[in-house]
């Protein structure tokens, strides 16, 4: 187990965190390519999918992205951008060797979650209460900002929040085609058979990981404007309606 | 003789000379595809299902083992099966436990979501009708239960398939392992071929899941399926 002694030697030298290419400076690369990104995502994906949701429409939509973000691996779209004329290996500012390729397959990744969590959560908004909105007279837009909205909101999160884990783990696959970010560590390690720094680097990708998931479920949180409380018939209502796109989402945070 | 599509100077992306000249290749690296995947998912069906019903069983172990199953599927796949090299090597073994790993994440959820869409009034028909606890869960509950479980199933093993690309890393990643080579030696026409038979397994795989659900649940045809 000579391995797992070089994996904490190389944890606990110095020098494999500070420095050109140290894991601090490819953590923080990797962090800002997740959070653009992850925007990029929202600014494309959320319009559209609350549009189609506040008009009752988009599950076709959402299905098709979800299925077709799931069967196609994120290290083949990744490799084709790479391998093409366009984006290709140019590197792109602050995000480094194919940098503009490992940005557009993340954004691509980030839609499905976003998309089908935004449309299903409003669209599955009652309907008693959208006739309720009806019936004080308010117009299309008031219903969907004060009604649609703030009653979706609790998933259109947890979309995001999934999309935050899939990008986190999508820019790590980035490494496979020699582009930015903390998986560089991993692959560098496997292909010059230093085990020990692969396998440290796995260790601090899969811990940022967790704590990106559980600093987002606590800002989610945090920002509920619905408190949750369990035992009322409506608000169960709304967890299981809330189940079922769930689990379909699971898969595409798996999808990388 | 006029250069092959594949030639460095053409690099064409579609190109059936190269399926051709490296048809066997090809075809090693799909069964290899193949066989990582169904053995994978195969393990992680056979310990989704104890796991499930121990679950329902045992309210306190729910909530653990759900959490842990969201601990998993939050680490990266470039992450997960480095971390298994310590104990199982660079091996195919490696590979099928990580992504067997994922697919519990998904079949775990979906096997308890199915077994709680069964309606309690059934479940006390059945008891009522003499039958225990073991007949119940076989005649009664699992075919209930099934559509829920195969939809669950699908998405478990359309995921494995392309996750199982990034086995690369340890050598054993079927497909991936020539969408790596194709990006190392700038080659189009095999990595496009590789990431199209991808999604081509993606699908059959799919399809024959569907299918056997299809058999498997007579009593639903005709009807609008749930």
């Amino acid at each position: 187990m000579t391995v797992l002694s070089d994996t904490w030697d190389y944890l606990t030298s110095a020098s494999s965190w500070t420095g050109e290419d140290g894991m601090l400076q490819l953590m923080g690369q990797q962090l800002l390519i997740s959070v653009t990104a992850l925007l990029l995502a929202m600014l494309v994906g959320l319009p559209i999918a609350l549009w189609l949701g506040h008009l009752g429409r988009g599950g076709l939509l959402a299905i098709n992205v979800s299925n077709i973000g799931r069967a196609v691996p994120t290290f083949a779209l990744l490799a084709l951008l790479v391998v093409a004329d366009w984006p290709g290996t140019r590197s792109f500012g602050p995000y480094g060797r194919a940098g503009l390729a490992t940005i557009i397959a993340l954004t691509l990744f980030a839609l499905p979650p976003i998309i089908t969590n935004a449309n299903v959560a409003v669209r599955e908004v009652s309907p008693s209460v959208r006739q309720a909105a009806d019936g004080m007279g308010m117009t299309g837009a008031q219903k969907f900002w004060r009604v649609e909205l703030p009653l979706a909101s609790p998933l259109v999160m947890s979309g995001v929040r999934l999309a935050l884990v899939q990008v986190w783990a999508t820019a790590t696959i980035a490494a496979l085609v020699a582009g930015p970010g903390l998986g560089r560590v991993i692959t560098d390690g496997f292909y010059r058979t230093n085990y020990g720094k692969g396998i440290a680097g796995a260790v601090v990708v899969a811990v940022v990981a967790l704590l990106l998931e559980a600093i987002a479920a606590a800002v989610q949180r945090a920002l509920d404007p619905v408190p949750r409380s369990r035992g009322t018939s409506p608000k169960r209502h709304r967890g299981m309606s809330a189940g079922a796109p769930m689990v379909a989402e699971e898969a595409d945070a798996v999808g990388h | 003789m006029e250069p092959s599509c594949y030639s460095r100077l053409t690099n064409e992306w579609f190109c059936a000379q190269y399926l051709h000249d490296r048809r066997d290749e090809i075809v090693d690296a799909t069964v290899q595809h193949v066989q990582i995947t169904v053995v994978a998912v195969l393990v992680s069906v056979l310990v989704a299902f104890p796991l499930a019903l121990l679950a329902r069983r045992v309210p306190r172990l729910e909530a653990g083992i759900l959490g842990l199953s969201t601990a998993v599927y939050t680490i990266p796949s470039l992450a997960l099966l480095p971390l298994l090299v310590p104990f199982t090597g660079l091996t195919a073994t490696t590979v099928v436990i990580g992504l067997a790993l994922y697919a519990l994440t998904i079949l775990v959820r979906s096997m308890l979501e199915g077994l709680r869409a069964v309606p309690e009034e059934v479940r006390e028909s059945a008891t009522g009708l003499g039958y225990g606890p073991t007949r119940r869960l076989l005649r009664v509950e699992l075919p209930l239960a099934l559509p829920v479980m195969m939809a669950g199933l699908r998405v478990a093993t359309v995921s494995t398939v392309a996750l199982t690309t990034v086995g690369t890393i340890v050598s054993y990643g079927g497909l991936g392992n020539l969408i790596s080579d194709g990006v190392l030696t700038n080659f189009r026409a095999e990595l496009m071929t590789a990431s199209l038979l991808c999604v081509a397994l993606a699908v059959v795989l799919d399809l024959l899941i569907v299918g056997t659900q299809w058999l498997l649940t007579p009593w639903t045809h005709g009807r609008r399926a749930a």
